[in-house]
């Protein structure tokens, strides 16, 4: 097993994306390289223009067109719909991120499970360099601190470089890391992932059929998040490599480096997305100003399309995922740097009917999607998976994390519809997480272990 | 599910600094700070849910008030059901996973002397717990919301009165029967108040 991962691509990996709530002025847009570009931004303009009217699409068609002309004294009462609206489908936002969120924990918790390799200590990261294999706990604690140190200070780096080169327009630069980190991830890693559960289950494969598999699965995993993709498939990927980050990083992170990783990387989140001084703020203020989304491949988006009034179906719902994957260009992967957490509540208009509406056969399609960052999943499921590894109490524990950080999602979610501003996902949820995972481990499990023993309910 | 949670977790800190403030020796105490614990964990649940209760008045309140016609697009009766699913829901995933979890190991049931039927049991008593706390999700939100002080206390003392007969086990007559005419009732109960009556029912069953 491989003991230091010298290769300083291999974990950092995409984490680190918080959710942030992007204002709704924000333009959901072009790719910065297509030629679209000029007619998108246009659309964009007055897209934002009609945004307030076109809130309401899902029912009314005809106000899209009518609430063009600007008047200002539907401003407010639209701005009021659309505050319901934003509400009442906030619900469905809600639902649109419980469910990979979820999926990402259970593929976690059923590796560490089963799969023992996960849970046997072979050796630990190069950012983490301190042992816990100490004698005494003042010692364990100082060397759990120090890792924890280290390991934000690479991360608040690689966030800063991240920056720094989205500043200065380094795209290609952003674009190479990117593609080489996650073909790191989706062959290296899926290579290892499956030699260990093939080995737990005792199942023989030939060298070529495992070349074939990993090499379709790499090759269309790198398609769908870098370039084009069906939606499904792209968040399908986005899922399983941040269920293996989460896993790379359970088995090499000491015990108490974890816990106290966790904790102080929410803090930094939270600096990071909230301080106008923050890069994480920085970053996504940059790709507000220049129109651009902020590095999709880093961000988990789940984009719902409606079509209202639809003229041309067919190209109608090719559109939007069109426009949404095109910005693969400028996807940036950020080696943990806690990057942008991306959370909009944007709409995106098809490209395809930029003319102005007469009819209201236009095709009006609306794409409300939420978006959560990859680095938001990997933590979340690190902290269920330790919780599913080390807990004595077993499923209670996990259990109880899973409730607490879905919770946490939640009213992060709510805050957003709230604020409507970038914000951290991480911390409430971690908080929450930590809080229960403790109280849960050592209150709850030895009450519910009597209570059991005595077959008594409460 | 959340607010169950938070309840289990403090009744189980108050019933863990009284054991560590006690004699681990004394039996007849551990099985009485146990009891207590159990009381404790069930009124501390009924609170809970009155608090839940409390938070989703608010909620309404804010949906009715920015909605388009004046009504919010989810009940009170719904979300009395759903808040009840949710306690239940969380209720029994504790009291069953571990068991579960251990069921696939290899192993014999009972073979120190205790009963046999222990996993079956238990389902039971899961399920029927589940269901009585649906139940009186719609039954304690009515009591909330019509202001009938009496549905709230049959709620809880029926809660005490299920979770008291579960200290009959393994004298499983003891504890499966009540709680389930509890259930029955209780569903009648909520039936009734959710506006069903037995015409409806007869209606459903020969599905006209």
């Amino acid at each position: 097993m491989i003991t230091f991962m010298n290769n300083s691509d291999s974990e950092e990996e995409p984490c680190n994306e918080r959710t942030s709530l992007m204002s709704a002025e924000s333009p959901p847009v072009p790719s910065y390289q297509d030629g679209q570009q000029a007619s998108e931004a246009g659309e964009a303009h007055a897209h934002r223009k009609r945004r307030t009217g076109s809130s309401r699409s899902p029912n009314n068609a005809t106000d899209g067109d009518v609430s063009d002309s600007g008047v200002p004294v539907r401003e407010s009462t639209l701005e009021n719909e659309e505050e319901e609206l934003t509400l009442k489908y906030g619900a469905k936002h809600v639902i649109m991120l419980f469910v990979p969120v979820t999926l990402c924990m259970i593929v976690v918790v059923a590796t560490i499970k089963s799969v023992r390799f996960y849970t046997e200590k072979n050796g630990q990261l190069i950012y983490t360099p301190f042992s816990e294999d100490t004698p005494s706990v003042g010692q364990r604690l100082l060397n759990s601190v120090l890792n924890t140190i280290i390991m934000i200070s690479v991360i608040v780096v690689m966030t800063v470089f991240l920056v720094l080169l989205y500043k200065y327009r380094c795209y290609k630069f952003i674009h190479g890391w990117l593609i080489l980190s996650s073909l790191m991830l989706l062959f290296l890693f899926t290579y290892i992932y499956l030699g260990e559960v093939l080995k737990t289950y005792n199942v023989a494969m030939d060298y070529p059929t495992l070349f074939l598999v990993i090499w379709n699965f790499g090759a269309v995993g790198m398609i769908c998040i870098h370039w084009k993709g069906p939606l499904q498939l792209q968040q399908a990927y986005l899922i399983m490599i941040s269920a293996l980050m989460a896993l790379v990083f359970i088995k090499y992170l000491p015990e108490w480096s974890a816990w106290v990783i966790l904790g102080a990387i929410s803090i930094y989140d939270l600096m990071a997305v909230l301080c106008p001084k923050g890069p994480l703020r920085m970053l996504v203020e940059t790709a507000q100003e220049r129109n651009e989304p902020i590095f999709p491949a880093l961000i988990y988006s789940s984009a719902m399309i409606w079509a209202v009034g639809m003229a041309k179906p067919e190209t109608a719902a090719r559109g939007p995922s069109q426009q949404m994957w095109d910005t693969a260009e400028d996807r940036g992967e950020d080696h943990r740097s806690p990057s942008h957490t991306n959370s909009q509540i944007s709409e995106r208009r098809s490209p395809v009917p930029t003319r102005p509406i007469t009819s209201f056969e236009e095709l009006e399609e609306e794409e409300r999607g939420v978006k959560l960052g990859l680095g938001d999943f990997i933590f979340y499921s690190v902290l269920v998976g330790k919780a599913a590894a080390t807990a004595s109490g077993d499923w209670n524990t996990t259990l109880a994390c899973f409730v607490a950080i879905l919770i946490g999602l939640c009213l992060t979610l709510l805050l957003l519809a709230v604020f409507k501003k970038a914000l951290p996902a991480l911390p409430i949820s971690i908080t929450f997480g930590l809080v229960f995972y403790f109280s849960t481990d050592n209150l709850v499990r030895p009450f519910m272990d009597t209570l059991a023993s005595h077959q008594l309910y409460i | 599910a959340f607010f169950w949670l938070v309840s289990l977790l403090l009744s189980s800190l108050i019933w863990f600094i009284a054991v560590k403030a006690s004699d681990p020796q004394d039996e007849p105490l551990q099985k009485g700070l146990l009891i207590f614990g159990v009381m404790f964990s069930v009124l501390l649940q009924e609170v809970f849910r009155f608090l839940y209760y409390k938070l989703l008045r608010k909620a309404i309140e804010g949906l009715v008030a920015l909605s388009e016609d004046g009504c919010s697009p989810i009940s009170i009766q719904q979300m009395a059901y759903v808040a009840g699913v949710g306690f239940g829901l969380m209720s029994g995933a504790f009291s069953m996973i571990n068991l579960l979890a251990d069921a696939l190991g290899p192993g014999t049931v009972g073979i120190h002397g205790d009963s046999q039927l222990y996993f079956l049991t238990s389902a039971f008593m899961t399920m029927v717990l589940i269901f009585l706390h649906t139940f009186w999700g719609i039954l304690f939100f009515h009591g909330c919301e019509h202001r009938h002080w009496w549905e709230i206390t049959a709620v809880v003392v029926m809660h005490l009165a299920v979770s008291g007969s579960t200290f009959c086990n393994p004298l499983y007559v003891g504890s499966l029967v009540p709680s389930y005419l509890l259930m029955a009732t209780a569903a009648a109960w909520a039936y009734l108040l959710s506006g069903g009556s037995a015409q409806n029912l007869r209606r459903f069953l020969l599905c006209k």
